[in-house]
C-alpha cells in the first residue's frame, strides 16, 4: 500500500475494527432467527393447502352450477382469467404494459375456430361461408392442415408464442419500452382487427366463424358437452396458474422482477433485458392463445370484435381489478369483473361500459394494489391489531414502480 | 485473449505486463463536447485505484464507455488485452467487469438474498434460471457474511438503509467474481463508521480483484488509495500515488485556483484539502 500509514491513522484512530457483535448492534439484531435455508413466510402447508382448496373448488363447479348456461359462461371465466394471469406475468412482473394481447387470444381462437368449421362440413368440403364470400373450389392452403384437431390445438398455442417472441425480440432488443411499447401493442391489435375484416374470403370477416354444432366429436346438444367443456377450461387454467407460478418462484420470476424495477440495472448484472422480456411476453401470449381454443366452444363464435383494441384493454382492467403482481389477483379480477358484467348486462345492458371505465379510474386512482392488495392489507392490519408483528419480507409484493403507474395513468 | 492467458510459461510473463485495464487515446465527444479529450490509462492486476477531479472531469463517462453505457468516440478500451470498445453491457460485464453507481440501485422488490443470488447467477442460462433457488450457497454466503448483511438476508432490499444498500450492491459485485471493479462513489452519504468499514473491505478485496474507485472524498482517499489518477477537463492531468499527485504542480494549479473560485462565490469542491498539508479532515 502506498498511502502513507500516517494519514490512514486520523481517519480511523480510534476505531478498532469491528466486531460481529457490534456490527449487529449498529444495524439491529434480527428479529426472526436467520431464515437462510427454510422458505420465507408462513408455513408452506398454509399455501398448498389454499391451493389443493381452490383446485377441488375449481373442479367442484359443475356440481355446483345446475344451470347450464351459468357453468358455459363460467367456463368462459375461467378462459379468460388465464389470459390474466399471462397479461399479469408480462404486466405485473414484467413491467411490460401490453394493450394487445387480444391479438394473441384471437390467434388462438382462430385456429380452434377454423377447425371447428371444418368439423361441421367434413372432409374435403368447404364452410358455408366460403362458398359465400370467395370463389375458392377447393380448401385454401392456409385452412387445409387445421382438418386436425392436434395441429389446430398445437397452432393455438404455438402460434401466438412465435408471433410474440418475434414482435418482443425486435421491440425489445431496440429498446422500446414504457408506453411506446404499449402504444405499439395496441396498433398491434388494431391492424390484426382490419386484417380479420378484410381478409372476407379466408376469415368470414365481421361475422366470424360460427354455427359449431359438432365440438370435439360430441354434439353441442348433448348432455355432457357443457360439462365436458368447462373441465377443459378448468384443466387448462390450472396448467396455467401452475406454470405461471413456477415461473415467478424461479430465479427467472426474481429476474423479470429486477428488470421491472431497473431495466439498466439488470443489464450491468449480465442478464440482456430483451430476452427476460421477451420470454415473459411470448408465455403470456401462448396463455391468450390457449385460453382462445378453448373458449372458441364455449361461446360458439369467432369473430373479430372480440380481440380487438377494447377487449384488450378490458384484460388489463382485470388484472388492475384483481391486483397486479400475483397471479391469484390477476385470476380472481378476471372471473370477478366477467362475473360483474355478466350481471350488471342482464339487467341494464347499456350501462356496463360506464360501470367499467368507471371501475377502472377508482381502481387505478385509489385501490393500485386491486382486490389483493385490499385484502393483503387487511390482513396485516388485522395482524399488528393482534400484536404478533408481521416478518419482514416474507412476502415480495412488487408495487407498482413508478414508470409503469405513469403509463396507466 | 484466451490465447494469452492460456499460454504457460511466456504468456504467464506477459500476463504479468498486461494491464487489467487499459484505455488508449479514448475521446468521447458529446454534440462536439468533448468530455474525454484523449485519455490514455492504464490500472495493473490488483490495484486499487481512485479517480478523482473536479465535476465535469469526465470521471464517470470514462467508467460508461469501459462498461458500454457510452459509446466511445475515438479511441479503444481493452480489459486483460481484449478490445471491448463498444460491446453491449450485459457482454462487457461477463468478460469480468462489475460496476456500481453513485445512487446505490438494489432491488428493493427482492430480499437480500435474492438480490445477491440474481447477481451470482449471472452466467445461467434461461433454462437452469428457470429452477428455484433452493437456500443459499455457499458462492452467496460467504459474500453476505463480508458485507456484513446476514442478520438482514431475509429483508426487502428496500427496507435496507442507505449505507446498506450500498454494501449489498458490492456483495452484488463480490458474488460475480469479476477481475475488474469500477466503483462510483462508494461511500457518498456514508456515516463515519460505515466508511471506515468501507475503506477497510475494498482494502482487502485489492489484490485478489481491480478495483477503480471514482471519488470526492479526500479523507478516504488519503487513507485508502494506492494509486490515483487525476482528471480534469477530459485529459489525465497526472498520475501516481497520493504522496506524488498531492505535490504535483499541475494539481495544485487546478485546485487552487478553483478554490480561489470557490471564495469569490464559484465552482464548489471540497477537493483543496487535497492539497493541504496536515490537515485533520476530521
Amino acid at each position: 500500500m502506498t498511502a502513507p500509514t500516517t494519514s490512514s491513522g486520523d481517519i480511523d484512530a480510534g476505531i478498532p475494527p469491528e466486531s460481529p457483535a457490534a456490527r449487529d448492534a449498529r444495524w439491529g439484531r434480527p428479529r426472526t432467527p436467520m431464515s437462510l435455508l427454510g422458505p420465507r413466510g408462513a408455513s408452506p402447508w398454509v399455501g398448498r393447502l389454499v391451493f389443493v382448496a381452490a383446485v377441488v373448488l375449481l373442479f367442484a363447479g359443475p356440481e355446483l352450477i345446475a344451470d347450464p348456461t351459468r357453468l358455459r359462461q363460467w367456463a368462459e371465466y375461467l378462459c379468460y382469467a388465464m389470459i390474466a394471469v399471462g397479461v399479469d406475468l408480462a404486466w405485473g412482473y414484467g413491467g411490460m404494459l401490453v394493450l394487445g394481447q387480444g391479438v394473441f387470444f384471437g390467434l388462438g381462437a382462430y385456429a380452434m375456430g377454423m377447425h371447428l368449421s371444418l368439423e361441421q362440413t367434413g372432409p374435403g368440403q368447404l364452410p358455408q361461408f366460403m362458398s359465400l364470400y370467395s370463389d375458392y373450389s377447393e380448401l385454401p392452403l392456409l385452412w387445409r392442415p387445421f382438418e386436425h384437431l392436434w395441429f389446430a390445438a398445437a397452432a393455438a398455442v404455438v402460434v401466438p408464442v412465435l408471433v410474440a417472441a418475434a414482435l418482443g425480440w425486435l421491440v425489445f432488443r431496440r429498446r422500446i419500452r414504457g408506453p411506446y411499447f404499449a402504444i405499439l401493442t395496441q396498433a398491434t391489435a388494431l391492424v390484426f382487427w382490419l386484417l380479420l375484416v378484410g381478409q372476407l374470403q379466408l376469415t368470414a370477416g365481421t361475422n366470424g366463424l360460427t354455427n359449431f354444432s359438432e365440438i370435439f366429436g360430441r354434439s353441442k346438444y348433448e348432455p355432457g358437452t357443457n360439462e365436458f367443456l368447462y373441465y377443459l377450461a378448468a384443466g387448462g387454467l390450472l396448467v396455467v396458474v401452475v406454470l405461471a407460478s413456477q415461473l415467478v418462484r424461479s430465479r427467472y420470476g426474481r429476474l423479470l422482477i429486477a428488470t421491472r424495477d431497473g431495466e439498466d440495472r439488470v443489464r450491468f448484472l449480465g442478464y440482456d433485458p430483451a430476452v427476460t422480456k421477451t420470454v415473459a411476453f411470448a408465455v403470456a401470449a401462448g396463455m391468450a392463445g390457449l385460453a382462445g381454443a378453448l373458449v372458441a366452444p364455449i361461446i360458439g363464435i369467432v369473430a373479430p370484435n372480440q380481440f380487438a383494441v377494447l377487449p384488450s384493454i378490458i384484460m388489463i382492467v382485470w388484472v388492475a381489478v384483481g391486483g397486479r403482481g400475483t397471479i391469484i389477483g390477476a385470476l380472481l379480477g378476471a372471473l370477478a369483473v366477467s362475473y360483474l358484467k355478466t350481471r350488471v348486462s342482464e339487467t341494464r345492458p347499456d350501462d356496463w361500459q360506464y360501470f367499467q371505465g368507471l371501475l377502472f379510474v377508482v381502481v387505478i386512482a385509489y385501490v393500485p394494489g386491486g382486490l389483493v392488495g385490499v385484502a393483503r392489507g387487511s390482513w396485516l392490519r388485522g395482524r399488528r391489531l393482534l400484536g404478533s408483528r408481521g416478518q419482514r419480507g416474507d412476502v415480495s409484493p412488487p408495487r407498482p414502480t413508478r414508470g409503469t403507474t405513469e403509463v396507466t395513468a | 485473449m484466451s490465447t494469452t492467458t492460456e499460454t504457460p510459461a511466456p504468456g504467464a510473463a506477459e500476463q504479468a505486463t498486461t494491464p487489467v485495464l487499459a484505455v488508449e487515446d479514448l475521446v468521447v465527444s458529446f454534440d462536439g463536447f468533448r468530455a474525454i479529450d484523449g485519455v490514455t490509462l492504464e490500472v495493473a492486476a490488483g490495484e486499487l485505484r481512485f479517480l478523482i477531479g473536479p465535476n465535469g472531469a469526465g470521471k464517470t463517462t470514462l467508467v460508461d464507455v469501459v462498461t458500454g453505457l457510452t459509446k466511445a468516440t475515438e479511441g479503444r478500451v481493452l480489459f486483460q488485452g481484449t478490445d471491448i470498445t463498444g460491446e453491449a453491457e450485459h457482454r462487457i460485464v461477463r468478460h469480468g467487469i462489475g460496476r456500481s453507481f453513485q445512487t446505490p440501485t438494489v432491488f428493493e422488490a427482492l430480499t437480500v438474498v435474492e438480490n445477491l443470488d440474481l447477481a451470482a447467477s449471472f452466467r445461467r442460462r434461461l433454462p437452469a434460471l428457470l429452477r428455484s433457488r433452493r437456500g443459499v450457497s455457499d458462492d452467496i454466503a460467504a459474500p453476505l457474511e463480508r458485507i456484513g448483511l446476514q442478520a438482514t438476508a431475509d429483508r426487502l432490499a428496500g427496507t435496507l438503509s442507505h449505507g446498506q444498500k450500498q454494501w449489498l450492491e458490492i456483495g452484488m459485485l463480490l458474488v460475480q467474481q469479476p477481475r475488474l471493479l469500477l466503483l462510483d462513489e462508494p461511500v457518498a452519504g456514508m456515516s463515519p463508521h460505515e466508511r471506515t468499514a468501507t475503506g477497510e473491505l475494498l482494502q482487502s478485496l485489492a489484490g485478489e480483484h481491480t478495483i477503480v474507485v471514482i471519488e470526492h472524498d479526500m479523507a478516504f482517499l488519503r487513507a485508502y488509495a494506492q494509486q490515483v489518477t487525476v482528471l480534469h477537463e477530459g485529459r489525465v492531468l497526472s498520475q501516481g500515488n497520493v504522496e506524488y499527485v498531492q505535490h504535483d504542480p499541475a494539481v495544485r494549479e487546478v485546485y487552487l485556483g478553483r478554490a480561489r473560485d470557490e471564495r469569490s462565490g464559484g465552482v464548489h469542491l471540497d477537493v483543496p484539502s487535497l492539497v493541504q498539508e496536515g490537515d485533520d479532515g476530521r
